[in-house]
């Protein structure tokens, strides 16, 4: 129905229009004001420098971030509804930033594709066909079992594709897909889009892209800088309006004047010539038959090469050809299988502290402290660096200046967009002023505005401060500026000359030719086997929506089960871990007070005395430690704890109790731990009457009648009272909390941290089936647990099961459902896995240790603890296990525990769906 | 001196990675304040409110003072049944002690017989049943003493045994609960603070990036240490003086300022811990299963939940190493017994000793870790 009455409308209304929108984070404006009409059925760039709000507006159009301020329509339907989201979530595609950010890394290509394909209800024979397309398309075909994680970085930005495409959308939204692609493999990438939209003319494509040279390729421009539009239109009317002749001219002629010079970046850096004057010193770096070898792969296989002083050397190669490796063992992070490295002359000395100071490195991924502001990190670099600390005010604006840093100074990094990220980093890395810099594509993902700031500065620090410069990048013209390049492929280098060198070599007219052909030359790309088509016209086979799938919700248990699999340690520590708690805690906690240590001041010395002292020392609960002798030394050896008990008998005493006089004997109780001494006082007493009835009994030869009344104990359910028979059942409900509450809450928190939630806002999938879909893995891995843990009872404590087993598993079935859910409403609040283990363990920990009945039953809780008591899930297991181990209870005898125990479950679900969002911010 | 100043500036980034995250923060605050004073009013394991089911089959006066002598705060007001409905009661947990006074009682008392009662007690609730039994049978023996002679006291025995509980005089779960709570929560947050940090700085790749600049495994561990080991130390601190002396009311015998220097060398050995088992694990869930495997012992064989000396031999020799041991030892020994600086140095010795061999232990496996 919404379809249809959608399909005119679009004509006119576009793919989306956004109407007034405005978006915000905390203070800062990401968008401001933005009205938009986006034309349907084409290719749309964003284009603009980092930060202005490109990812952002993306986000919003597909869903995955909370609509704040404005009206936006998407395929004729109103965004803010969450009906309509839901309605059009199948319609719309979305692949984030990063390199594979909604991929899953442990799962294999095929394991990512199905998953998606069973979000998006794909069955049958057009699901394997579509899959085979796909992948066939992508040439990805023949890894097909490899993990995600372990693809290369065009390769993963394939198979993102795959998954966003795996459902036919007519709406394809990419942020930035190309960032961090080496130019082979973007080239193909953009090759495959063009196929799909050829064979399929009505969708519409939405990218975001910080390369002016791609956006030449787009039907439909919209230039953006600081959260608003500058100009719309196709490539040819940007450049007609403002007489220019490339679209990066354009651009800046678009923005207002006091932005341009910024932006731009100062206009194109030419690389001057190097100067000659230190080939004679020793060269800054040099690496011979530099090989390594991670179990039977090689990374790196026999690299050579030598760069002098002040040299900028480039680093050119496809994704996962071993550049970042080279680049770690230069900097000594990896340690070489063979060969060896030298910096400034001398063999390289990872621990060397000296070295360092002289190296600035800049990793591929963003290793800084996200929590940290912009300032608060460059400060901490430089100190760490021990600049002297008057010079740290000076150095830091000094890059603040030339980085372009100053607007986002307090801004915390992990919120800064990926170009300015990278443009910290670069900050970083020079800090210190080092002789020698190994920068691991610091330009990924860096506006070209920024980037000819940072070659200028590059090139002053080469050409004026003698700077060594080892440079991985993915851009051609950043080549045709360094020294000298190496090419690389497959851990091995092609070819190590000039640039000018080797594009003639390669008798080709520009590096990028020459790149491409020498790489053409080794990598041929797989030949598609089918009929070419990408994705079948039809998607009737895709069921629509349904309130709540089954399928969607079997799907993230299965892909959740599979990751949880495949990390066998978790596997191992949780199995071994509770199998060992259980005997750390069955052996180790009992409630019997023995051997407690006493000592006596026999003021007295008499036989009577001595009889007595006897009579305690004998019993089982005492031991005697050496006398006292004084008062002064009583106080002293109570205060120390060494004596639980001290015993003094007056002078006298003996000669009394002959004589029949009253007398007396005086007791001290260690009370500091009130269990303790309430037993001990409860041992004593009794030892008390029982040894003068048997005094009596010796003497007179009759047992005196002390008391008309006898009580006579019966103990029930245990009568041995052995301590293991109550602990055992106890410690299996407290194993079954911690464990699944914990892995359960971290199991969505890492989503959050890792950004595989998008996943949840974007595509069909509900709240409630996402929550259930991850809660069932969990819920059988406890189970297994659970199994183990009473076979460890019965077998190992020889604590038999009296009751129903089938009661107390499905007790405990209802119990580990509610132990997870605790965990998932946990994993609401907390945004980082430390927060989420932190409050997992303090939340959960004292109530069931304390007050869910483990040592001292419910019953005796008083007010706030009473209720916790009372409303801690545990309790009711506990009561159960008890039951059914001990007093061989079955499931009628404990139906109310049961029934409590179910209550927990609709509860903690409804908490936890009302909590988790189904957008982000 | 530039080996400090480093140690000094990665502690006071990882001070504001704590401060950053607020939902963390906000858990600590609730673990040292919430959290010890719900702890420190529950009461702890002496006898409180236990629940008991009379069958008085006599119902006569004396029957009556009997089943009233059971009172408050150790009992609660006892439930009267018929003797077809202990079985069920004590099955289904409600009652902890049923007592059966049976018909005839008084008149066999009152004739001078001896008068037999039947005490059923659910041992599955090991603390409340022993020490119930024997509070009950000493106050009916009283009461049927007194019914017999008004005034008489209970002791009939020429030797009179005078106890005098030292040091806690009524014994007062309050005073108990919440300082331990306290130690627990010391050792949990320190370990989960520092090691949570490590594994936080693996998976953001932040420990590579420092392994390129001028800076030592050593200095990396010992910012972690002395930083989170500050905020525990202040988070402790609050606990300590507000909530255990102020709310809790809990008369602290001994030096607060002892105490907290025992903290700091503990929180020594446990932030050593944290570090151990961040180097160990590879990712945070693995450090989860890891914390609880190692805070569950540390915590309940410590001697703070239930009493060291009736643990096996075995189990109190292993836990001779952990520092909460040692720290649950000198705690008690100084806060409820006021013991000073002469009695406590061997368990501060101890808790040193051990914190010195964690933390090299630590830094050897860290050091190698890094070294791949």
């Amino acid at each position: 129905m919404a379809e249809m009455q959608n399909t005119g409308l679009e004509a006119e209304a576009g793919v989306a229009r956004l109407e007034a929108l405005s978006h915000f984070y905390g203070a800062r404006v990401a968008l401001q004001d933005i009205n938009l009409k986006v034309p349907a059925g084409c290719m749309v760039g964003l284009i603009g420098p980092d930060g202005v709000g490109k990812s952002t507006l993306l986000g919003l159009v597909a869903g995955a971030r909370k609509l704040q301020q404005g009206k936006l329509q998407v395929l004729g339907g109103d965004m803010a509804s969450s009906r309509f989201r839901k309605e059009v979530s199948p319609r719309i595609a979305y692949m984030p930033q990063g390199l594979g950010g909604n991929l899953y890394h442990t799962l294999t290509v095929d394991e990512n594709i199905g998953f998606f394909a069973d979000l998006f209800g794909l069955t049958g024979k057009a699901r394997t066909e579509q899959v085979d397309r796909l992948l066939d398309a992508t040439g990805l075909l023949d890894f097909r079992d490899r993990p995600a994680g372990k693809l290369s970085g065009g390769m993963k930005q394939k198979l993102g594709l795959c998954c966003a495409l795996i459902h036919n959308p007519e709406l394809l939204i990419l942020d930035e897909p190309t960032t961090g692609v080496d130019p082979l493999s973007r080239q193909r990438f953009w090759d495959l889009i063009d196929t799909i939209r050829r064979q399929q003319p009505s969708m519409s494509v939405l990218v975001a892209t910080a390369y002016m040279e791609e956006a030449e390729r787009y039907d439909w421009l919209v230039a953006m800088d600081a959260g608003s539009i500058l100009a719309t239109g196709s490539p040819a009317e940007l450049k007609q309006k403002t007489g220019t002749e490339t679209l990066d001219d354009a651009f800046i002629a678009l923005l207002p004047e006091d932005r341009q010079e910024f932006v731009s970046g100062g206009g194109e850096v030419t690389s001057s010539t190097k100067g000659d004057a230190s080939w004679d010193d020793a060269p800054a770096i040099e690496a011979h038959n530099l090989t390594l070898r991670f179990g039977d792969f090689t990374a790196v296989k026999n690299v050579s090469f030598t760069i002098p002083k002040g040299e900028i050397f480039g680093f050119l190669g496809s994704n996962g050809c071993g550049k970042t490796t080279t680049m770690k063992m230069l900097t000594g992070l990896l340690t070489p299988s063979e060969g060896e490295v030298s910096l400034f002359g001398s063999p390289l000395d990872a621990r060397d502290l000296a070295t360092r100071q002289r190296v600035g490195y800049m990793s591929q991924s963003f290793s800084l402290y996200s929590e940290l502001t912009v300032r608060q990190n460059l400060k901490l670099h430089a100190r760490l660096f021990h600049l002297p600390a008057e010079a740290i005010e000076a150095r830091v604006s000094e890059l603040t200046e030339q980085f372009g840093l100053a607007e986002v100074m307090e801004q915390f990094a992990g919120d800064l967009p990926l170009g300015v990220r990278q443009r910290l980093s670069l900050a970083v890395a020079v800090v210190h002023s080092p002789e020698v810099l190994i920068l691991d594509e610091p330009t990924s993902g860096v506006d070209p505005g920024a980037r000819n700031r940072f070659w200028a500065l590059l090139l002053k620090l080469s050409r004026e401060d003698g700077v060594t410069i080892f440079i991985s990048t993915h851009f051609m013209n950043e080549g045709e500026r360094c020294d000298r390049i190496s090419l690389m492929h497959a851990g091995e280098v092609l070819a190590c000359d000039t640039p000018a060198a080797l594009v003639r070599d390669a008798e080709a007219d520009s590096l990028e030719a020459a790149f491409m052909k020498t790489l053409e030359a080794v990598d041929k790309e797989p030949q598609s086997r089918g009929d070419g088509k990408v994705i079948s016209a039809d998607n009737s086979s895709a069921k629509r929506d349904s309130a709540f799938s089954p399928r969607r919700l079997l799907a993230y248990a299965r892909r959740e089960s599979r990751e949880l699999l495949r990390d066998p340690i978790r596997m191992a520590f949780a199995f071994i871990g509770s199998a060992l708690l259980m005997m750390i805690l069955g052996y180790g906690i009992t409630l019997d007070v023995e051997d407690l240590s006493f000592a006596v001041l026999d003021q007295d010395q008499s036989p009577e005395s001595q009889d007595y002292i006897t009579a305690v020392s004998g019993s089982r609960y005492f031991v005697e430690q050496p006398p006292i002798s004084t008062m002064v030394e009583l106080e002293q050896r109570m205060v120390s704890g060494e004596l639980s008990l001290a015993l003094s008998f007056p002078p006298g005493f003996g000669k009394d109790l002959k004589s029949g006089r009253p007398t007396e004997i005086a007791v001290w109780i260690d009370g500091a731990m009130p269990f303790r001494g309430e037993t001990i006082l409860g041992y004593i007493q009794g030892l008390h009457l029982s040894y003068f009835e048997d005094l009596i009994l010796r003497t007179y030869g009759t047992a005196p009648t002390l008391s008309l009344v006898s009580i006579k104990t019966r103990y029930r359910y245990n009568q041995e009272f052995r301590s293991l028979d109550a602990m055992v059942p106890a410690v299996i409900p407290i194993l079954l909390i911690f464990i699944p509450a914990i892995l359960m809450a971290l199991g969505i928190v890492r989503e959050k941290e890792l950004g595989s939630i998008t996943n949840l806002y974007v595509t069909p999938v509900t709240r409630l089936e996402f929550l259930l879909g991850k809660q069932l893995p969990y819920i059988g891995f406890s189970m297994v647990s659970y199994a183990s843990l009473v076979l460890l009872a019965i077998f190992l404590f020889d604590v038999p099961i009296k009751g129903s087993l089938l009661t107390l598993t499905v007790s405990a079935l209802l119990f580990v459902t509610v132990t997870t859910g605790l965990g998932q409403v946990i994993s609401a609040f907390a945004s980082t896995q430390i927060a989420a283990l932190a409050a997992t363990a303090i939340i959960t920990i004292l109530p069931t240790v304390q007050f869910s009945g483990l040592t001292e039953p419910v019953s005796a809780l008083e007010g706030f603890t009473a209720i916790i008591g009372e409303f801690w899930p545990a309790t009711w297991f506990l009561e159960i296990s008890r039951g059914v181990f001990t007093k061989g209870l079955t499931f009628g005898d404990l139906q109310h525990a049961f029934l409590i125990l179910a209550a927990f479950i609709p509860v903690l679900t409804f908490l936890s769906v009302v909590l988790l969002r189904k957008q982000g911010r | 001196m530039e080996s400090l100043e480093t140690i000094w500036n990665l502690g006071v980034k990882e001070l504001r990675s704590v401060w950053h995250d607020k939902v963390l923060l906000i858990f600590v605050l609730l673990a040292f304040t919430l959290i010890v004073y719900t702890a420190g009013s529950a009461g702890s394991m002496e006898l409180h409110n236990a629940p008991v089911a009379v069958v008085d089959e006599d119902q006569t006066v004396l029957s009556g003072r009997v089943i009233n002598s059971l009172q408050q705060p150790w009992f609660l007001k006892p439930d009267l049944v018929s003797l077809s409905q202990i079985d069920e009661m004590l099955d289904q947990g409600t009652h902890t002690f049923a007592l059966v006074i049976p018909e005839g009682f008084e008149r066999d008392v009152r004739s001078g017989k001896v008068s037999s009662l039947q005490l059923d007690i659910d041992a599955t609730r090991m603390t409340q049943a022993f020490i119930g039994a024997s509070y009950i049978e000493q106050i009916i023996t009283t009461e049927v003493a007194e019914y017999l002679e008004t005034g008489s006291s209970a002791s009939t025995l020429q030797v009179e045994l005078i106890t005098r509980v030292s040091f806690n005089p009524n014994l007062e779960g309050t005073w108990f609960g919440g300082v331990m709570e306290l130690i627990t929560e010391i050792t949990l947050i320190s370990i989960i603070l520092t090691g949570a940090a490590l594994i936080r700085e693996r998976e953001h790749g932040t420990v590579e990036h420092l392994m390129v600049m001028p800076v030592r495994p050593f200095e990396i561990m010992a910012a972690k240490v002395w930083a989170n080991g500050l905020v525990v130390m202040l988070a402790a601190t609050l606990s300590i003086t507000l909530v255990i002396q102020e709310f809790l009311g809990v008369p602290v015998r001994g030096s607060v300022l002892l105490f907290l220097t025992g903290a700091l060398i503990h929180l020594f050995s446990t932030t050593a811990i944290g570090i151990l088992i961040g180097t160990v694990a590879r990712t945070m869930p693995q450090f989860g299963l890891l914390l609880i495997l190692t805070i569950l012992p540390l915590q309940l064989l410590s001697g703070g939940i239930t009493p060291r000396e009736s643990m096996p031999e075995l189990v109190q020799n292993i836990m001779l190493v952990a520092p909460t041991t040692h720290f649950v030892s000198m705690a008690q020994a100084i806060l409820y017994r006021g013991a000073g600086l002469d009695v406590v140095w061997p368990q501060m010795l101890a808790l040193a000793a051990i914190g010195t061999v964690v933390f090299s232990a630590s830094l050897a496996l860290f050091r190698r870790h890094l070294a791949v």
